[in-house]
C-alpha cells in the first residue's frame, strides 16, 4: 500500500508554559538533602507529582555529583524535569534536559515560565525586577482540600476558607477572608512586596517570593487569629490585623 | 423524576453503608418509592444491612453488562413495599463499572423511584466519582475527627467539580451527617466541636447520628436501625434527617445536650 502523502496539515507545535518548583541546592550535597529532607517530613508531598526544576547555577560541581544529586532526589520521589543553569561539561545523556530563561522577561517573551522559587536562606544574586501586578481573580467559595489556586498574573482573593491540603499560589498578593488551614505562597513569580492577608492563621505552609514558613516555625501567638505577613530582607515577618 | 442522592465520604468506615440503609427505609416509611444502590463493587455491605444477601441473583454490574434486566435485579424489601436494593457485585472487577452504563441504569431508576440513593466506596476513585456522577444531592458523612473531616473536605471539592451537575454550571446541593457522634468523648474534649466541623467544612448540617449500640444491634439482625429500633436515638436521628432531606426544615439537636434551649433558660434563672 501506498501511503497518501496529500495531507495538507501542517504539524501543530503548541507552546505551553507551566509552573515549576525550583531547587536550588548548596554544598555540601549531604547537609541540603538533610534540610530537605526535613521540609518534605513537614509538609508531606510538597514534592509529589510537580514538576521540579534544580537550578545548579555557580555551583562547583562535576558530572559524577549531579549525577548522585539527582538519584538522591529521585528516591525521595522527587523527579527532575529540567537543569537550569549546569554548564554543558556537567550536563549529558540520561540527565534531565538543560532549561533557559526561566523567568518571565517581558510580556513579548516567547515562551513564559512562570517559576515558584523555594529557598531556605541566602537571596539567590541576580534578584529580578517585580513585573507590577495588575490583574487579580476573587474565588467566591471555600478552597477544599486538594484543590489548587494557581494565579501567576496577580493577587487572588478567597471569600471563604483554605482547607488544610489546599494551596494558593499567586503572583500577587493573597488575601483570604476566612481561615488559612492549606498553604499560601504570595509573590511566586519573584514579588518581594507581595504579602498575605487572613482572617484566621492556621496555615500549615506560607511562602512570599520563595522565602516560606513551616506551621512550626510561626510564632505560636499568632494562630488562630487575624494576621498579615511580608517579606523584609529574607525573613517572612507577621503582625495580628485587629 | 426522582431524586438522585450519593452518599459519601472519601474516608472509609464513617457509617456510608449504614447511613444510605437508615435514610432509605427512614424515606420508604413515608411511603415514598425509594431504591438503595450499592457501588462498592467487590466489598458490597449494603445487601447484609438491609438483610438481603440471600436474595441477591443479579446486581448492577450484571444490569450493566446487559446479562440482566433492572427489574430482574432489584431486589424489594420484605418488610417495606417501596424499598428496593440494587446489590453490587462481590466478585466482579469494578472496571465493568462504566460511566455510560452508570448513567443508562441511574435515568431508569430515577424514572421509577422517588429517590435513588448511591452507597459510595470510600476513597477518590473511579468507584466514588461514578457514585457521585449523576447526584443531584450529596449526603457527606463525617465523623468529629481530623482526618474523617479533611476527607469530606475533598470529597465536596469532587461534588463541585467533577460531577454532571458542576459540569453544567449548576450547584451541587450538599448536605452534612454527622456520625457516630460520642457525647461523652464530646464532654471530653475528644472529639470535634459540631460547629468547628461546620465552620471547616461550610455546608448545612442534616443531622447528627450518635455513637450507639443500636446500629450495632440492627446491623447484626440485617435491618436498617430506623426499621429495627425506630424509637432508638440513632433511628429518630436519621428520621429527621430524612425529613430533612425531604425540604422539611427542623431545629437540630446535640445528642447527649438533654436540656434544650429551655434547659439553659431555666437552669440560668436558677442560679
Ligand atoms: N452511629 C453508629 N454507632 C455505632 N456504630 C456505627 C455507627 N455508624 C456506623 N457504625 C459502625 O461502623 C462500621 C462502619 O460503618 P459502615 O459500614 O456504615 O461505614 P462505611 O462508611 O459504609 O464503610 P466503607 O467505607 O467501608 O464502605 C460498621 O461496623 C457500623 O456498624
Ligand atoms: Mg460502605
Amino acid at each position: 500500500m501506498t501511503k497518501m502523502l496529500t495531507d495538507a496539515r501542517s504539524i501543530r507545535i503548541k507552546g505551553r508554559s507551566f509552573l515549576a518548583v525550583v531547587l536550588a541546592p548548596d554544598l555540601p550535597f549531604d547537609d541540603w538533602l538533610v534540610r530537605l529532607d526535613d521540609l518534605a517530613a513537614r509538609s508531606a508531598g510538597f514534592f509529589l507529582g510537580r514538576p521540579v526544576v534544580l537550578d545548579v547555577s555557580d555551583l562547583p560541581i562535576d558530572r559524577t555529583q549531579l549525577k548522585e544529586l539527582i538519584t538522591e532526589l529521585a528516591g525521595r520521589n522527587v523527579n527532575i524535569m529540567g537543569i537550569e543553569g549546569g554548564r554543558p561539561s556537567i550536563l549529558g545523556p540520561g540527565m534531565p534536559p538543560a532549561l533557559k530563561g526561566g523567568r518571565p522577561v517581558s510580556d513579548e517573551a516567547v515562551a513564559k515560565e512562570p517559576i515558584i522559587e523555594l529557598r531556605n536562606s541566602e537571596p539567590k544574586p541576580s534578584v529580578p525586577e517585580a513585573r507590577p501586578t495588575l490583574q487579580s481573580i476573587v474565588i467566591r467559595e471555600p478552597v477544599r482540600s486538594g484543590q489548587s489556586v494557581i494565579f501567576p498574573e496577580g493577587d487572588v482573593t478567597i471569600i471563604g476558607s483554605v482547607a488544610s491540603g489546599a494551596e494558593i499560589i499567586a503572583g500577587g498578593s493573597i488575601h483570604i477572608y476566612g481561615t488559612l488551614r492549606g498553604r499560601a505562597m504570595a509573590g511566586s513569580l519573584g514579588n518581594a512586596s507581595a504579602r498575605i492577608f487572613c482572617r484566621k492563621l492556621e496555615a500549615e505552609l506560607l511562602a512570599i517570593d520563595g522565602i516560606y514558613k513551616m506551621a512550626d516555625d510561626m510564632a505560636p501567638g499568632l494562630r488562630g487569629h487575624s494576621v498579615q505577613l511580608w517579606l523584609e530582607g529574607d525573613s517572612i515577618m507577621a503582625e495580628k490585623l485587629i | 423524576m426522582g431524586k438522585v442522592i450519593v452518599v459519601t465520604s472519601g474516608k472509609g468506615g464513617v457509617g456510608k453503608t449504614t447511613s444510605t440503609a437508615a435514610l432509605g427505609a427512614a424515606l420508604a416509611q413515608r411511603n415514598e418509592r425509594v431504591v438503595v444502590v450499592d457501588f462498592d463493587v467487590g466489598l458490597r455491605n449494603l445487601d447484609l444491612v438491609m438483610g438481603a444477601e440471600r436474595r441477591v441473583v443479579y446486581d448492577l454490574i450484571n444490569v450493566i453488562q446487559g446479562e440482566a434486566k433492572l427489574t430482574q435485579a432489584l431486589i424489594r424489601d420484605k418488610r417495606l413495599e417501596t424499598l428496593f436494593l440494587l446489590p453490587a457485585s462481590q466478585t466482579r472487577d469494578k472496571d465493568n463499572l462504566t460511566p455510560e452504563g452508570v448513567e443508562r441504569v441511574i435515568t431508569e431508576l430515577k424514572r421509577v423511584f422517588d429517590w435513588v440513593i448511591c452507597d459510595s466506596p470510600a476513597g477518590i476513585e473511579s468507584g466514588a466519582t461514578l457514585a457521585m456522577r449523576h447526584a443531584d444531592m450529596a449526603v457527606v458523612v463525617t465523623n468529629p475527627e481530623v482526618s474523617s473531616v479533611r476527607d469530606s473536605d475533598r470529597i465536596i471539592g469532587l461534588l463541585d467539580s467533577k460531577t454532571m451537575k458542576a459540569e453544567r454550571g449548576e450547584r451541587m446541593e450538599k448536605h452534612l451527617l454527622l456520625t457516630r457522634y460520642d457525647a461523652n468523648r464530646a464532654e471530653r474534649g475528644d472529639m470535634l466541636k459540631v460547629e468547628d466541623v461546620l465552620e471547616i467544612l461550610s455546608i448545612p448540617l442534616i443531622g447528627i447520628i450518635p455513637e450507639s449500640m443500636d446500629v450495632l444491634r440492627a446491623s447484626n439482625i440485617g435491618s436498617p436501625v430506623t426499621l429495627a429500633d425506630a424509637r432508638s436515638a440513632p433511628a429518630m436521628a436519621y428520621f429527621e434527617a430524612a425529613r430533612r432531606l425531604a425540604g422539611e426544615v427542623l431545629p437540630i439537636t446535640i445528642p447527649g445536650e438533654k436540656r434544650g434551649i429551655f434547659g439553659k433558660i431555666f437552669a440560668r434563672r436558677a442560679a
